[in-house]
């Protein structure tokens, strides 16, 4: 109704300037941004220790729940690698007294989109639906979080299923170039340089009684966190809630592994031969930092910088300076143990070793120079200002607070934030990027056609030439 | 987190299949501020037109301090000529590389100095742009939009033009060339449509034709479709309706009209045989696409062609995931989607082989559930579950003011009213089994259709060829 008011008051009372005389050789000044309104977390805990989180937001009749287990990667056993992501896709293929078709078609009869998953530290049963549906949709994620059944039948499928998506790989260098960077970096040792899904041999040793005695040391209450996010209050989250979890039993829970990465190798580059490929996919980096250094803030700008924008140098020159590439990019990964930097780009095979030059120039102008000042403060104008947008959706604010409860962050993170980004200066981007990047240690990881690109990459001597396959391993 | 992978212009040139598949749902996209039960579907808004024909349409959500502006020309690949496809997408790259009074780059830098982020995208009908950002960062958006809008041919070079070709022919090596698949579509586009019809090549164009294009026409296709009146502006955000109003007089008052121009539709295609083709690619495993002509966006049949690609092959509930992944595990996986556009459209499926299994395998099992749901139709929970999941989804597309300003911009073009929401969620209410079973019939079981294999080089024996089906 008021906007209806609105346009009839415009309509008769406001004559159209035209042709007005217009000063476009400057920008309009703005307004004052607007003040940053983070949706508050309000927390309760189950008497089985289980924690939840509730942030409300009325906006949209739909409503966000996750379930978070500390049952990743971490946890693969020596010999089985990929087998928390398995159990995680286990989830919903039966449960309670529901067949796997059954979870399909109720879920989608209602609805909802209900997700079962596990990165490298956590696993996740993840549910979006609309208000009214929620009540049944969370009986079906009660089932599929806590009863389990993991049929023969399901587990050979998805086995099957898995061992045709490994073969897939082959098809995809985008897909093989992340997988062979964490092997070659993290080395054999380090969960975090498995690959998340497996590999052939253990893939095809995948078995129930290994997923089900996965399941019940590691999916425990204590530990696990409920994240709500939506059209709710916290009182009716607790109620429904507490329905469905609360009898969920405690149990011993092995302590979370600890694990060294390698001590960094001098720079080489490790081609991964894609015959035919039509670019080369760079991943270029070494191991990182935790989460939860107090250098973050100033990492975050940094990379801002550097590769995390569309004006950032790497995208700027390989891109809209040479149109070598659709995009460059860099980030660091924030885990419990040290995730990986990384920069990347997919790039055309004739300009393999052009590109090269470029990545290595931008990494070390970074480190070797102090950042201009106008471009310290577009890049923390763009972080501060545009947080307002990452709370806008239910998915988006749950994705914000995900972070922080995954990586053990207090929930009120966001309350300084601003504060804590405006601080960093010009000397701080400088003193991370050259403690936090280190092209002496680079592993350069490309997946592209080495009888295009080998001789052009020697020729830029940028370090010595390992082959590898796709899994980062020594080719004989 | 902004460490993610910077923004990458033009994320969806190419309609292909995983996207297509979000568009189709995505046309129940609603939004009103305040609660909203599934019963009152509206986007409140007010609209506009300037003397020069720029059409402009404004819904304030006060609900985040952040607003979005999302600008269509009313261009898209249909209104490229053989020879210079690609083109509408090339020259959306060059509205991103300054304009008179804004230097190449300063459109990226003052945006992300407000922070604020910008794309745009282009499809076979339209293009758009589209900045998004606090609420504070309108007059901004505006004046960089208007500044392209008005001013954009003193700033392009060829040395522009150049860069821009080089990003573009990168986009297509990395979704086409260097994908898996992905020659696929471009190879049925050329047997669904004869050639010359607007539809009969993708987006991305053609690496050849990328590299014909010049600078003169730059200059042509700005001057006869970047104007004013043939765009439309969606203004949506923590603003007043008053203010935005001003903003867009202000700026856009004295871009000068574009002439008229008229476009001419071509006849309905159909195929009245079906076509085989065979595609040798570096893949591990074969996947058969089949591809029927339908109808165009918004036609009576297109809602039940929609709920039928999903009761077919969308999700882990529909009949051939049953069939094919689950029960005879001989599939990896299958999709359906329907691709309704402004002139014509298409149905599309396609399924992968598991290891050790062929494609006329999966093609007898399509053909089967193809005859069976045209034979005896589905049944009413099914139509009822894709209705409630179309249900759901319109409620997710309220969430962002990208998505309704994009929303409002996309009803008012192709339905020709941008408040049509309730009438779009209704059209998908209506469709009873009978109207599934009829559009099976009418479109799949008793038309011709493209059925294209693509398999490992060397591995044609793999492909579906005439007859070896039933």
């Amino acid at each position: 109704m008021k906007a209806a008011t609105t346009l009839a008051v415009l309509a008769l009372g406001a004559p159209l300037a035209l042709h007005a005389q217009v000063n476009r050789t400057r920008p309009p000044a703005l307004g004052t941004p607007p003040a940053l309104v983070v949706p508050r977390a309000q927390v309760a805990t189950l008497p089985n220790g289980l924690q939840l989180v509730v942030v409300e937001m009325h906006k949209v009749p739909v409503v966000d729940v996750t379930l978070l287990v500390r049952a990743g990667s971490v946890r693969d056993p020596n010999d089985m690698p990929g087998l928390a992501t398995f159990t995680a896709a286990m989830l919903d293929q039966g449960a309670g007294r529901r067949s796997a078709p059954d979870i399909a078609d109720e879920t989608a009869y209602l609805g909802a989109q209900l997700f079962t998953r596990a990165s490298a530290e956590w696993a996740s049963v993840s549910l979006h639906v609309p208000k009214r549906q929620l009540a049944p949709a969370l009986d079906l994620m009660a089932d599929v979080a806590l009863r389990p059944t993991f049929p023969d039948s399901e587990v050979g499928r998805q086995r099957s299923q898995r061992l045709a998506n490994i073969l897939q790989l082959r098809d995809r260098p985008t897909a093989q170039a992340p997988i062979a960077f964490n092997a070659i970096v993290y080395g054999a040792l380090h969960p975090y340089g498995w690959p998340s899904d497996g590999n052939e041999a253990a893939a095809s040793a995948l078995a129930r009684d290994r997923v089900a005695d996965f399941y019940s040391t590691y999916y425990r209450p204590n530990g696990a966190r409920l994240l709500v996010v939506g059209d709710i209050t916290l009182a009716e989250a607790r109620r429904l809630l507490a329905a469905r979890f609360g009898a969920w039993q405690r149990g011993q829970v092995p302590p979370l592994p600890s694990a060294e990465a390698p001590a960094p190798g001098p720079r080489t580059i490790y081609l991964v031969d894609k015959p035919g490929a039509a670019q080369s996919v760079f991943r270029i980096g070494h191991v990182g930092v935790r989460r939860d250094t107090p250098d973050w803030q100033a990492l975050e700008v940094m990379n801002t910088i550097l590769g995390g924008s569309f004006t950032s140098r790497l995208n700027q020159n390989l891109r809209e300076t040479h149109g070598y590439t659709y995009g460059a990019s860099s980030a660091f990964v924030g885990r419990r143990l040290p995730g990986t930097f990384f920069a990347a780009a997919s790039v055309q095979t004739a300009k393999t070793d052009s590109a090269l030059v470029e990545f290595m120039r931008e990494l070390r102008r970074m480190r070797d120079s102090i950042v201009p000042g106008p471009e310290l403060a577009k890049a923390k104008s763009y972080i501060t200002l545009g947080l307002p947008g990452s709370f806008e959706t239910t998915s988006g604010t749950a994705a914000q607070f995900r972070d922080l409860i995954e990586n053990d962050l207090p929930l009120d993170y966001y309350r300084t934030y601003i504060t804590r980004i405006n601080a960093v200066t010009q000397a701080d981007v400088q003193r991370v990027a050259r403690r936090y990047v280190q092209p002496d240690h680079f592993a350069i990881v490309i997946v592209g056609d080495r009888s295009q690109i080998e001789a052009g990459l020697r020729a830029v001597n940028e370090g010595p030439i390992s082959l590898r396959d796709l899994w980062g391993q020594v080719v004989r | 987190m902004r460490t993610a992978t910077p923004t990458a212009r033009a994320a969806r040139p190419t309609r292909r299949a995983a996207f297509t598949l979000a568009l189709a749902l995505a046309v129940l996209g609603v939004g009103v501020p305040g609660r909203l039960g599934a019963q009152s579907v509206r986007v409140p808004y007010t609209t506009f037109t300037l003397p020069n024909g720029l059409k402009v349409i404004v819904h304030e959500d006060r609900s985040v301090p952040v607003v979005a502006v999302n600008t269509w020309f009313h261009v898209g690949s249909g209104d490229e000529h053989v020879g210079r496809t690609g083109f509408a997408h090339l020259f959306e790259h060059i509205m991103f590389m300054g304009s008179q009074h804004v230097p190449t780059g300063e459109f990226d830098k003052l945006l992300e100095a407000a922070g604020a982020d910008n794309n745009g995208s282009t499809t076979e009908d339209r293009t758009n742009y589209y900045e998004q950002g606090p609420s504070n960062a309108l007059p901004l958006m505006i004046y960089l939009d208007s500044d392209r809008m008005g001013f954009l041919l003193p700033e392009i070079t060829p040395e522009k033009v150049d860069l821009q070709r080089g990003v573009v022919q990168n986009e297509r090596r990395q979704r086409v060339d260097n994908q898996p698949y992905g020659l696929a579509e471009e190879n049925i586009l050329k047997l669904l449509y004869p050639e010359a019809h607007p539809y009969n090549w993708p987006v991305i164009g053609s690496m050849a034709d990328l590299a014909a294009a010049t600078i003169d026409d730059v200059r042509n296709f700005f001057r006869t479709y970047y104007a004013p009146n043939n765009a439309t502006i969606a203004i949506a955000g923590a603003i007043r309706p008053a203010d935005a109003r001003r903003l867009v007089e202000q700026w856009y008052g004295d871009i000068p009209r574009g002439p008229a121009f008229t476009r001419n539709t071509p006849p309905p295609v159909r195929l009245d045989h079906t076509a085989y083709r065979t595609l040798e690619d570096r893949v591990q495993l074969p996947r058969v696409y089949n591809a029927w002509h339908t109808v165009r966006l918004f036609h009576a049949d297109d809602a039940p062609l929609q709920v039928l690609a999903s009761i077919l092959a969308g999700g882990r509930s529909s009949r051939l995931y049953k069939r094919l992944v689950y029960q005879l595990q001989i599939a990896t996986q299958v999709a359906a989607y329907h691709d309704a556009l402004r002139m014509d459209g298409s149905f599309r499926l396609f399924a992968t082989a598991r290891p050790g299994h062929t494609l006329p395998e999966l093609q007898r099992v399509i053909d089967e559930e193809v005859r069976k749901l045209a034979a005896e139709g589905p049944t009413a929970r099914e139509v009822q579950r894709v209705q409630n999941q179309t249900e759901a989804q319109f409620l997710d597309n309220m969430e962002t003011d990208l998505g309704k300003a994009d929303q409002l911009n996309y009803y008012d073009y192709f339905a020709g009213n941008p408040d049509y929401f309730q009438q779009d969620l209704d059209r998908y209410r209506r469709v009873s089994p009978a109207d599934v079973q009829r559009v099976a019939r009418q479109y799949l079981a008793q038309a011709g259709r493209v059925v294209l294999s693509v398999v490992p080089q060397g591995k044609t024996e793999q492909a579906v060829t005439e007859g070896v089906t039933p």
